[in-house]
């Protein structure tokens, strides 16, 4: 296949590149330092924190800034670390690949990172466990890198598993919470279903080749039985729907949203959440062997993204909105995963730049809870735009990205999805172009009833703009949010192109007719938005209402408690029959039987009534016995 | 002759222990107490080094000539691993215990009796004779029933009698088997109970099957398998920590240790027969047990009933057939007792603060003690196999070894994996998260633990987490013996499917 022949074997690390795992090694041990040291280092914490992610910024800057100059043949670098183990025929080794595509990624995680990291320093100013915060926001800067970097499936799933635990620890970081330690467990738990389809996909690789790293895996799967591949392809799509958020596996994203603001742009909106689209695309070989694996991908993704827009509609609650669109768009880019070749690039060209307008809003959003005494509700907000400048102008690029606004970032990765969608498959497309349509009612909604209309503030609240140390990173993502679509347009797709083996596709900054059509949906969606929510005023309490559509919506389409009634109630009467089980059913068994043999011996002990003609009574019972037996086996 | 370091090692705590009881100072009988373990450590340790640097430690003096009896002594992988844990855990049960429970016998008492086991247990894990490994297999059971019924809680007689029957009752059946193996092996000339001796016999057909299953059914006693599991949440629920963590992490590992040695390495054709129910009996217990330990009210039948779902684990791999899996069941084994003694211990200290072992008597404890919430949930991490853990990589061995030869029983095991996300983290977010209660702040006496009790903590989670990042001596150490009896049982791992991807 030409396809496989375009990918250039990695050449080993020389130079700068055998300082890669520092950019994992010191976030991991400072992570660790600030856990063990404890209260000494509250006072430097935080700063030695914001240090680590930094370091590792640079590093990525500089091995990125190596492979843009050097020739397309020798851009990806693979370096070996350690053998971890290996038994039978099977080793398993530790090693990363800093390649076209995990460059990008770990550019994106520490770029944000590190501009999360400073913000999070005013944000969490009075928090009196604001040295864990950073802690494990370190942890999970370390153990993203290694799911980006690794250049096998084991050590990926290490990484994946990594991020699972820091989200538990960070969305629960406010335990005393009720909500909140209940929301960590919930997603631990979603993602480790998901888990078992990373752990089942590995399995396989290695009964298939005897492997899981990414070359042997991309090497032999085209010779793979067609339900194998069918099999593999599902198994990382169930990994990717758990990571992802994507339908069914959504749930517990929007609880997450109990975790600290800055934890919801970083993890649950610029990296992790998107680790689902990064290994389809790792595994596009897999994919592409298993035209059925790959619609399964485009299914679940063209759900998402109408499902999450759904839910961005009916919240109120400011970061359930943006977690709702974050599943909406997550939605964009596994379909442009699933479509194949022609997709791959988009998906994560989209991905760098949502990666930039989401977090860019998600701080924002954190920026004006700061404001508003933590509250969420945006019924309580209103007129917040000269309230909060900074952060409305730097939301307000976010918002234009999102949408699509022309030559905002969104309008770039966003319209190359669709157009894709709409080659594929019309009515893939028609979808996709009604998801642009709801995003653009929904965020359009947020900004109304955030920024604009009447003060609905709650009594006491007196909003005020953020310190500097977090309006700084607004303003530098909110540039990025700006400009990171077209600078990237045009080069992405060469770029990738060795690493996942795209097509590329002639692409202008001309409208196309579905381009037209996008921005005439856009459009609408603004207008129809202000027409409902910027005219009137808006009540301060969730107005009762029987359409149905608004009620999924607020009850984000009914996940809970489709969960509770398929698997928690099920899995709960199983576990109190199990318990039962044991206590009556099986220990009676023993119990009675012990019982038994109690009475038996009661029984026994009878015949011992210490009279001695009662002893030779027996004796002579059993001589009698002893001789019949003899006699009689001697005439037998 | 070379000095018998493997008596000298089984030896030393049991004349310890034999010590311990004569009349002394209770600070003066702990300290020797801790010496003993501390001295057996070393030897256990001296012992590892002169295994790796290829000493033949191996002891084989006749003993009954008339039964072909032997005092016969031999460490393999699998039996150093077993040998290694039980040296290391002991000392450090014997900190935790440092003041057993008010009201019960002495500490004295307890330090003899933990004594006695673990010399007890290590010469289980040496045996290279089959009345041997049966004499003190039975045997450990006497200072385990008095541990229970020394130091237990309220209903201790009642779970103490119920272990010593159930184990009793395996012991029976095995010594059947035990005394048929004679039967055969004096019918094809001068008898032997060794088992280099035995295992040439290849006993095949009826006969062999019978007498498999008679070790088989002692083992999955002791390692305890649904629906012969009950003993063990009664016998963890109603005994010290220090005392569950032994009979937990090291007498239950007799079970799986005897599948290996015993069922595989003598009835290998019976063995392979019984594969198909003993993989579905392993999934049952894998899952039985979670589903248990989510249904538990009280932390110790919780951790006990995780075990039953790691014991499945451990079973599954074995019966699986492949050097991924039979290795990764022995390293399971291992990890497994650092592991459970982990969450034993936590729970322990917590308990002692609380004076309750249930769950709804805590609440909201991270505010009062974060160290030991955050240690709660290492432990309980190392319990779920997160990757990092040393758990993680005995049970990817499993589960990915076991999938090459059976997909469909590996996936429905899987669910496993997920259920022990749901019991360690509700356990954890139902006794530390949330605000105080007033159970907590009224009862929870004591501040965060003290600096003896981290200090426990230290090796124990330092080994899950070193063997973590660096399972490959451990995995070197224990793939001999699985090399060894796939070997003799002949079946060699299935192939790549596609051939020429590595």
């Amino acid at each position: 296949m030409i396809l496989f022949e375009t990918i250039a074997e990695p050449v080993v690390a020389t130079g700068m590149f055998t300082w890669a795992w520092t950019m994992i090694a010191v976030p991991a041990v400072v992570a660790g330092v600030l856990l063990l040291a404890g209260k000494l280092s509250d006072a430097w914490g935080h700063l030695l924190a914001t240090a680590a992610v930094l370091w590792s910024f640079a590093i990525a800057v500089c091995l990125f800034g190596h492979q843009l100059f050097a020739d397309a043949g020798s851009r990806a670098v693979v370096a070996p670390l350690y053998s971890w183990f290996s038994v039978g025929e099977w080793s398993f080794e530790v090693g990363l690949l800093v390649d076209q595509l995990s460059i990008l990624f770990a550019m994106l995680i520490t770029g944000v990172g590190s501009l999360i990291h400073i913000y999070s320093i005013g944000y969490m100013a009075h928090d009196e466990r604001r040295r864990r915060f950073f802690a494990y926001l370190n942890l999970f800067i370390a153990a993203m890198l290694l799911l980006v970097l690794a250049n096998n499936y084991l050590v990926l799933f290490v990484g994946w598993e990594g991020v699972g635990l820091a989200s538990f620890l960070l969305i629960s970081f406010w335990q005393h919470k009720p909500s909140a330690a209940a929301a960590g467990t919930k997603a631990f738990v979603m993602n480790r279903v998901g888990d078992l389809g990373m752990l089942a996909a590995i399995a396989s690789m290695l009964a298939m080749f005897g492997s899981s790293s990414f070359t042997d895996v991309n090497a032999g799967a085209h010779g793979l039985a067609p339900q194998w591949a069918t099999m593999i392809g599902l198994f990382l799509l169930l990994a990717a729907c758990g990571k992802s958020a994507q339908v069914p596996l959504q749930a517990w994203l929007l609880d997450a949203m109990e975790g600290p603001t800055p934890v919801s742009a970083l993890i649950h909106a610029a990296t992790m959440v998107t680790a689902g689209v990064y290994l389809v695309v790792r595994s596009h070989a897999v994919f592409e062997t298993s035209p059925a694996a790959q619609l399964a991908v485009v299914v679940v993704a063209t759900v998402t993204l109408l499902a999450g827009a759904w839910i961005g509609t009916s919240q109120d609650d400011i970061k359930k909105v943006l977690a709702g669109s974050t599943m909406s768009q997550i939605g964009y880019m596994m379909l442009a995963a699933g479509i194949g070749p022609a997709g791959y690039a988009f998906a994560i060209f989209h991905l760098l730049t949502h990666g930039f307008f989401k977090a860019n809003m998600f701080l924002g959003a954190g920026s004006v809870m700061h404001g508003m005494n933590d509250d969420v509700n945006m019924r309580h907000y209103g007129a917040l735009s000269t309230a909060m400048k900074w952060t409305f102008g730097t939301f307000a690029m976010g918002y234009l990205a999102i949408i699509g606004f022309p030559l905002f970032a969104g309008y770039f990765s966003k319209d190359h999805i669709i157009e894709a969608a709409f080659a594929q498959n019309t009515f893939i497309g028609i979808c996709a172009l009604i998801g642009a349509g709801i995003t653009a009612f929904y965020m359009t909604r947020l900004m109304l009833m955030t920024f604009f209309g009447e003060k609905r503030w709650q009594p006491g609240v007196h909003p005020h703009e953020s310190p500097r140390v977090m309006t700084i990173p607004l303003v530098i993502l909110a540039v990025a949010s700006v400009v990171s679509g077209l600078v990237m347009n045009n080069w992405i797709q060469e770029w990738l192109e060795p690493a996942v083996g795209n097509h590329a596709h002639e692409v202008s900054l001309v409208p196309t007719p579905v381009g037209m059509a996008t921005m005439g949906i856009v459009a609408a969606g603004v207008v129809i938005s202000y027409l409902v929510f910027g005219r009137g005023s808006i009540p301060v309490k969730a107005p009762a209402t029987n359409n149905p559509i608004t009620l999924a919506g607020r009850n984000v389409l009914f996940g809970d408690q489709v969960n509770d009634a398929l698997f928690v109630t099920p899995a709960t009467a199983v576990a109190a029959a199990v318990d039962a089980t044991d206590a009556r059913g099986i220990d009676k068994a023993a119990d009675s039987s012990a019982d038994a043999f109690a009475g038996l011996s009661t029984q026994v002990r009878r015949l011992e009534t210490g009279y001695v003609r009662s002893y030779a009574l027996t004796m002579l019972g059993g001589v009698l016995f002893v001789g019949v037996v003899l006699i009689l086996s001697q005439l037998g | 002759m070379t000095f018998p370091w493997l008596t000298f090692l089984g030896l030393l705590p049991i004349l310890g222990g034999l010590l311990l009881l004569l009349p002394m100072g209770k600070g003066a009988a702990r300290l020797l107490g801790l010496g003993f373990a501390l001295a057996t450590l070393a030897v256990g340790l001296g012992v590892a080094g002169l295994y790796a640097a290829g000493a033949d430690l191996a002891v084989q003096v006749p003993w009954i000539r008339a039964f072909g009896a032997w005092w016969a002594l031999d460490v393999d992988g699998m039996g150093l691993a077993m040998v290694l844990m039980t040296v290391v855990l002991t000392p450090l049960v014997m900190l935790a215990e440092w003041q057993p429970p008010a009201g019960r016998w002495s500490a004295q008492v307890f330090f003899a009796l933990v004594l006695m086991l673990q010399g007890l247990s290590l010469f289980v894990f040496m045996a290279n004779d089959v009345v041997l490994f049966y004499l003190f297999f039975e045997a450990t059971l006497i200072p385990t029933y008095f541990l229970i019924v020394g130091f237990g809680g309220p209903r201790r007689r009642y779970a103490a009698v119920k272990f010593l029957l159930f184990s009793l009752a395996g012991g029976l059946i095995m010594l059947a088997s035990v005394v048929g193996l004679f039967a055969i092996s004096a019918s094809q000339g001068a008898p032997s109970y060794l088992v280099a001796d035995l295992a040439q016999l290849s006993i095949d057909g009826h006969v062999g099957r019978w007498l498999m299953v008679g070790f088989l059914i002692a083992f999955i006693i002791k390692a305890p398998m649904v629906p012969l599991h009950t003993w063990l949440p009664d016998a963890a629920e109603h005994s010290t920590p220090g005392t569950a963590t032994l009979l937990v992490g090291v007498l239950d590992k007799i079970g799986t240790f005897g599948m290996i040695k015993f069922c595989l390495g003598l009835f290998p054709e019976a063995s392979l027969w019984a594969t198909p129910f003993m993989v579905w009996f392993a999934v049952v217990s894998i899952l039985w047990g979670a589903f248990g330990a989510i249904g538990s009210r009280n932390l110790m039948r919780l951790v006990a009933y995780t075990s039953v779902s790691h014991f499945g684990f451990m079973v599954l791999g074995i019966y699986a057939f492949t050097q991924a899996s039979l290795s990764g069941s022995i390293f399971y084994m291992l990890n497994h007792g650092f592991s459970t003694a982990a969450m034993f211990l936590v729970v322990g200290y917590l308990a002692k603060r609380r004076g309750s072992y249930d769950i709804e008597a805590f609440g909201g404890v991270q505010k009062v003690a974060p160290v030991a919430a955050g240690l709660l949930l290492v432990s309980g991490l190392s319990a779920l196999s997160l990757p990092g853990m040393s758990t993680f990589v005995s049970e990817f061995m499993v589960i990915t070894g076991t999938w090459s030869r059976y997909p469909v029983v590996t996936a429905v095991s899987m669910i496993g994996v997920v259920l022990a996300a749901v019991y360690v983290l509700r356990m954890y977010q139902r006794t530390m998260t949330g605000p105080v209660t007033d159970a907590t702040a009224t009862h929870f006496t004591g501040r965060d633990l003290t600096g003896l009790e981290r200090a426990i903590m230290v090796p124990i989670l330092g080994v899950l987490l070193f063997l973590g990042f660096v399972p490959a001596p451990a995995a070197q150490l224990v793939e001999p013996t699985a090399q060894a009896i796939l070997a003799h049982v002949g079946v060699t791992d299935p192939a790549p499917v596609v051939k020429g991807a590595k």
